[in-house]
């Protein structure tokens, strides 16, 4: 089986590994470490993060960027996208890199008007 | 076991299968597939939850206040850990995975066992605090009222902010209840079970105790709830229509019942994804100890169920994102 073709270089070849079991603990402490400054932000909530950028607060805004990251590594070298042929990778993450972020536009400026149609109207919601 | 075993013979036809496309096996591919329509599947729930999330900017129940609860610390205000804890669980399990898929490239049999093992007591762990999560979300803290629109009216002490389970303020009214007979239905129904407290023994409680105040659904600019002075708290209390005790499909202490009914749902459907994927796991667990793969030539198939694994745990750093952090 040519399953020793993993590629083990993450970050962009910043970081080298000698072998794929190197590479997946290497992989668990970047993610623990990712996990932790969310768990730790979401408790402290620094009152610098709490402004808004792009109608969203800051702070979500890094969780979000967090979660992408987690998502991406999880991908790559947990469920080895890094190893598969660019076809195959296209084929996975463009659907979803194409429909996902679609699908949150459309519903949530939706959603902002409801809201502020709710807000603004002349109709009482709490009765 | 046809199936697989066509798939050992050596197949040179181009036709007839003998190419395998993308480099990757059918198995692999369709399992693929699965996944990418499931993603969608999540994401259409997990928009759903936005929109609603974003319809009810104002008044959406906040996290840390509704989940904050770790065995063996009773009364102890931990929002987060618990969830972080159940995170980390999560992502070690994914991790003893990839190494039983590392060591079945390996053919090493024993090493395979092992992380599939610890994989599945991981899977089990985190089934298990979920179940727990739901125990605490269902059963409820503190108790409040619901109001004729809907609203949420919770109660806190004025001078600390804290909240006030309604059971320590609530006065008892003796009242009489004539118990709805399935016999004497049209339609064989019985009468519901009622909550602890009527709203009359709530309302008369809250208006004997001069500092309790209401907590409102509303939240202010930096993203407090916010709370009704003790006059308006007076005036909103009539407005009640219900005592809610803990959260089901149809009313939620915590606020908006859109968020238990999305808490459901999701961490439901995903709850259920880690339990079908313990049970495949512990499936091929079997089939590793009795040596089918040893005998097929190659462990694909845990590479196969890794993949399932791995997307659970994928699915659940968003529901983490989404429901505990933002």
């Amino acid at each position: 089986m040519a399953h020793d073709a993993h590629n083990l270089a993450i970050f962009r070849g910043l970081l080298k590994f000698k072998s794929n079991q190197q590479k997946i603990w290497g992989v668990l402490i970047f993610l623990s470490i990712v996990t932790t400054v969310e768990v730790v932000l979401g408790i402290v909530k620094p009152a610098a993060l709490m402004n808004s950028f792009l109608n969203m607060k800051i702070l979500n805004w890094i969780f979000l960027i967090l979660t992408i990251v987690k998502a991406y590594y999880i991908a790559w070298d947990f469920m080895h996208i890094r190893d598969e042929k660019g076809g195959l990778k296209g084929s996975i993450v463009l659907p979803l890199l194409i429909l996902i972020p679609y699908l949150s536009f459309i519903l949530l400026v939706e959603a902002d008007y409801i809201f502020d149609v709710m807000f603004k109207g002349f109709v009482s919601w709490n009765f | 076991m046809d199936i697989t075993a066509a798939e050992n013979t050596e197949e040179t036809n181009v036709w007839g299968g003998g190419e395998r496309p993308l480099k990757s096996s059918y198995g692999k591919l369709m399992m693929w597939f699965f996944i990418v329509s499931d993603a969608l599947t999540f994401s259409g729930f997990l928009v759903s939850y936005g929109f609603s999330r974003f319809k009810n900017m104002d008044s959406w129940p906040i996290a840390d206040e509704v989940f904050t609860h770790f065995p063996f610390l009773h009364g102890v205000d931990a929002p987060m850990y618990y969830v972080a804890l159940m995170t980390f669980v999560l992502i070690f399990s994914s991790v003893t995975m990839v190494l039983a898929v590392d060591a079945g490239h390996h053919m090493q049999k024993a090493k395979v066992t092992f992380y599939m093992l610890l994989t599945i007591i991981g899977g089990a762990i985190f089934v298990g605090s979920q179940a727990w999560e739901w125990k605490n979300f269902i059963k409820g803290e503190y108790g409040a009222l619901e109001t004729k629109g809907g609203q949420i009216l919770q109660f806190v002490d004025a001078s600390t902010g804290k909240r006030i389970a309604i059971a320590d303020f609530a006065v008892e009214v003796p009242t009489k209840r004539d118990v709805h007979q399935a016999s004497n239905g049209i339609w064989y129904d019985a009468g519901s079970s009622l909550p602890s407290f009527s709203v009359k023994e709530v309302v008369k409680g809250f208006e004997a105790n001069n500092n309790l105040v209401i907590k409102s659904e509303k939240i202010d600019a930096t993203g407090h709830k916010v709370f009704l002075s003790r006059d308006d708290s007076l005036d909103q209390i009539d407005t009640a229509v219900a005592v809610v005790e803990g959260a089901n499909l149809v009313h939620n202490e915590y606020g908006n019942r859109l968020f238990a009914d999305f808490f459901f749902f999701i961490t439901g459907f995903h709850g259920f994804h880690v339990l079908s994927g313990v049970i495949i796991n512990i499936i091929i667990f079997f089939n590793v100890i009795v040596g089918t793969y040893e005998r097929r030539g190659h462990y694909e198939m845990v590479e196969k169920v890794g993949l399932y694994w791995h997307f659970v745990d994928l699915v659940w750093v968003f529901v983490f994102t989404f429901f505990y952090l933002v």
